[in-house]
């Protein structure tokens, strides 16, 4: 049932981490003008299904393949394309701003992950732009009409439908440069308008469109049916049991529940996630919280937010309307990077507003969740974080002293939500060995996991493992440092994409959710004396594994 | 080749302005069209084209509210957020915005990324591209209000007192204004870096250089005309103001410096509206930092917004209600009627 180091697997095939850390950064001597793209193996995702295709309802639906020369795009591609952005620059001041104002100062340049760990000049985030620029100017400004290329204005063709396929599946949509740019510049908005445009050409990837796909049919992206998602959920039970001596109560589809639970399907199915999941429930269960999952909405992630706006609300419309199906009184969120985002900015506005819910106040403390009085949606460090601060838990960070901790600030927590102090308060209450990575690679500066935005598939290991290595790089410098074996994160795609990461290019450290560091700290009332941890594995306490039976 | 042309031909294009106001001193008739009917043209080119562009950016609606957060949010009052890098509030906009209009905030934050020892990436502070901006921009605007003195009269006061506190360091006679000092310098340097950072040059565009040249062009050819090139000061003073008031006359005698100072500033606000320069309205519109980090405490709504295809709760039962069943989920459908339908 658990899923362990998916990539691990391809390790063998991949070149040697010196070698793939030797990048050159000095730019390609050709022109940035000429749209040829080598698809090279482990850089490039596959293309979406024929059937997933269809279930969507996606336009130009067919069986294709990157790597062909033909793309069966349709004949009137150009036309489509260039609607397509006169109708997105209509609708976005966002976008159109962005295409009109950078000025190429090339602060944002390396600050990408992805061109630190490639050294490809067009994923410096400025030039990731001006693919798409470069079509805009020719075709809806004045300037590239009269002076064409000498204004930096590219002919459309389908080069460059094939060299933005490359390069929109090569950004993560972090937003990471957007903090530096002066004027704001979030690469995510034109990454987000250039999938937009390769959508409406029917040029999606298998790994956004197939769990999208799944996300609409099953109402989670690993396409868990409901009596599946069950059995999964009691197996957690069983470990929780067996660790803890406890049975937890696991509501599903619970109507008149007081909270609806939402996570990423990941946290049920895959590991290290697994664990994640079993602090929830335990969490859950001692302090009595009145709650349920849902099996139709049983998906935080929103993979439709890597596809198209239509189809991100899409998806997200299942929350509200199971919040509203189940009479629940507001919804709690878990650990999740991309989720959040959709969450915090998109979610009330694409399917708010959710009059049939309360205000959000947590049953323990009675703290009223101001900041969500609208969207009635908390994060888990939020609720988590007050449940301590108010001392409601009873908490033996000594379970944690195997680890040494350090905390990744996932992408979207980070810099579309400002969720950096609760997941570190919570950390300082559960561990007692935290360290912080360098400055520049944390918080609002942190780097993303190299696999966000739907680039997490196996066959695009290697530009993976290249966006992660700045990511990793911060890592082995506390690791050298300090002895840190464990990244603790908020994300379901870092939990999944870390472990083969890291075991790549900082071997020694494993990635856990705060939950689950929570799980191991959480004293419950009636528990047996731990004897391991949520890993299964002994419990270390000070140093002193033989005592560990004392320490309850 | 194309790298050079890039370069090459905004140069040409500014030598080019500059041989066209030549003519202003062989023909001394189009001192009319010099003195009055370009800078006219200019100005109004600037400010309508200005206006559209400003105008068709707020056309464009802003559908999700999608600030970039820099600090912490807003949440439990007992955690401190940052009311200015996570605004919550109008005021904390306001801040924002401030620090980023008058002390380039993001660009302050700027680092370069190096390897050292062929592995380990270190992030060093890189604050020199912010000190050329600022400085360069700075300079700018001090400059352009103390250009007011002429075309005012009686002259505005202000500018007087920014040209003297300007001219602190009276050098030489006439004055050396410390702005000139500085905005030759920043530009020097921003032009310099675009050339020498490989980086740079490959993401640099002939527009790029076309600004720089240009008003590097206009910076030079002010020094010149102030200190070494000496004009008519009393003729170019009551020029301005004949335009500015719009009784258009021109003075016989201010000399070449002058015509092609004026011609390059008209071709500079000219072309200003249609160029990467309106990032100084675009920066006042940029829905990352203008926007309230209060997305979960007040709906924002969307214009456009329409409905779209979604898999009910219904449908989804109708697909799996047989299994749910199996495993004691509950569901909606009356199943004690003995429905037969899903599986």
């Amino acid at each position: 049932m658990r899923m362990f180091l998916r990539g691990a697997a391809m390790a063998d095939k991949l070149r040697k981490p010196e070698e793939m850390a030797a990048v050159d950064y000095h730019p390609a001597r050709h022109d940035w003008m000429d749209p040829s793209v080598e698809y090279t193996r482990g850089s490039y995702c596959y293309a979406a299904p024929l059937k997933n295709q269809e279930q969507l309802q996606l336009p130009n639906p067919r069986q294709w393949n990157p790597l062909d020369a033909d793309w069966k795009l349709p004949p009137d591609f150009k036309q489509i394309i260039l609607s397509g952005m006169k109708d997105r620059l209509g609708k976005y001041r966002s976008w159109k701003l962005f295409l009109d104002i950078c000025v190429r100062c090339g602060a944002c340049a390396d600050k990408c992950h992805y061109y630190i760990g490639s050294g490809d000049p067009k994923n410096m985030p400025v030039m990731r732009a001006e693919l798409l620029r470069s079509v805009y100017r020719r075709y809806f400004t004045v300037g590239g009409r009269l002076f064409g290329k000498l204004a930096g204005a590219r002919e459309l063709d389908e080069r460059i439908i094939k060299e933005w396929y490359y390069y929109f599946y090569q950004c993560s949509e972090c937003r990471r440069c957007s903090v530096f740019c002066p004027y704001g510049i979030d690469t995510c908005e034109i990454t987000m308008m250039g999938r937009e445009l390769l959508n409406l050409l029917g040029c999606s990837t298998e790994w956004v469109v197939s769990p999208a796909s799944n996300s609409f049919r099953t109402g989670n992206h690993l396409g868990i049916p409901p009596h599946a998602m069950k059995q999964s959920l009691e197996s957690a039970q069983d470990d929780i049991k067996s660790i803890t001596g406890i049975e937890v109560n696991i509501p599903i589809n619970k109507k008149g529940a007081e909270i609806l639970f939402v996570t990423p399907s990941a946290d049920y199915f895959a590991s290290p996630a697994w664990y994640t999941l079993m602090g929830y429930l335990m969490l859950f269960h001692e302090i009595g919280l009145d709650y349920t999952f849902s099996t139709y909405a049983s998906e935080g992630g929103d993979f439709g937010l890597f596809h198209s706006a239509d189809l991100a609300k899409s998806l997200n419309a299942k929350i509200y309307a199971e919040a509203e199906r189940l009479k629940v009184k507001w919804i709690l969120g878990g650990e999740c990077g991309h989720m959040w985002r959709v969450i915090h900015q998109y979610m009330d506005t694409f399917n708010g507003p959710p009059d049939f819910l309360e205000q959000p106040v947590s049953p323990v403390t009675g703290t009223k969740f101001d900041n969500t009085r609208s969207t009635k949606m908390v994060h888990i460090c939020e609720f988590t974080a007050d449940l301590i601060h108010n001392s409601k838990l009873k908490l033996e960070p000594g379970r944690n002293d195997k680890w040494k901790v350090t905390y990744h600030d996932s992408c979207n927590p980070a810099r579309s939500m400002g969720l950096l102090e609760e997941p570190r308060y919570i950390i300082n209450h559960i561990c007692n060995h935290f360290y912080e990575m360098p400055e520049n690679t944390i918080r609002e500066r942190t780097f993303c996991c190299g696999s966000g935005a739907g680039l997490g598939s196996d066959e695009n290991m290697e530009m993976r493992l290249r966006g992660g290595y700045p990511r990793a790089n911060a890592v082995q410098y506390v690791q050298e440092k300090h002895g840190v074996n464990v990244l603790a994160c908020i994300c379901a795609i870092d939990k999944a994409s870390f472990p083969p990461l890291l075991e790549y290019w900082v071997p020694g450290v494993e990635t856990a959710g705060i939950h689950e560091l929570l799980g191991n700290a959480l004293i419950m009332r009636g528990e047996k004396p731990r004897e391991a941890d949520l890993r299964g594995e002994p419990l270390v306490v000070n140093t002193a594994p033989e005592d560990s039976a004392q320490d309850v | 080749m194309r790298q050079v042309m890039k370069i090459i031909w905004p140069l040409i294009a500014v030598i080019a302005v500059i041989l066209i106001a030549v003519v202003s001193v062989v023909v001394p008739a189009s001192q009319l069209v010099f003195g009055v009917i370009v800078p006219y043209v200019a100005i109004t080119a600037f400010m309508a084209g200005f206006i559209y562009r400003v105008v068709r950016w707020a056309n464009s609606p802003v559908p999700f509210n999608i600030p970039t957060t820099c600090g912490q949010e807003a949440s439990l009052d007992w955690i401190k957020s940052d009311r200015i890098e996570s605004p919550a509030s109008n005021w904390g906009i306001a801040g924002r915005m401030a620090m980023e209009i008058l002390f380039f905030r993001s660009l302050f934050r700027n680092s370069s990324m190096e390897k050292v020892d062929g592995r380990r990436l270190v992030y060093g502070g890189n604050r020199w591209l912010w000190l050329g901006g600022l400085a360069f921009h700075w300079a700018l605007l001090i400059i352009l209000l103390r250009h007011l003195r002429f075309f005012t009269e009686p002259v505005f006061p202000p500018s007087i007192w920014l040209a003297s506190l300007d001219g602190i360091f009276q050098l030489a006679l006439p004055t050396l204004f410390i702005t000139d000092f500085i905005i030759l310098a920043a530009v020097s340097y921003l032009l310099i870096r675009r050339l020498a950072s490989e980086r740079i040059r490959y993401i640099s565009l002939a527009s790029d250089y076309l600004a720089l040249f240009l008003i590097l062009a206009v910076a030079v050819s002010g020094v010149l005309m102030r200190s070494f090139f000496k004009v008519d000061l009393v003729a170019v003073k009551e020029l301005a103001v004949s335009v500015i008031t719009f009784r258009p006359a021109v003075p016989a005698g201010i000399g070449l410096p002058f015509y092609i100072h004026l011609l390059l500033v008209c071709v500079l606000i000219a072309y200003f509206p249609f160029s990467k320069m309106m990032h100084i309205a675009g920066v006042l519109l940029s829905p990352t930092r203008n926007s309230k980090n209060d997305n979960r405490s007040v709906r924002y709504v969307n214009p456009w917004d329409h409905p779209v295809r979604v898999h009910t709760y219904a449908e989804y039962e109708d697909d799996f209600r047989q299994p749910m069943i199996k495993a004691g989920i509950p569901v909606d459908a009356d199943v004690s009627a003995g429905s037969s339908d899903g599986g």
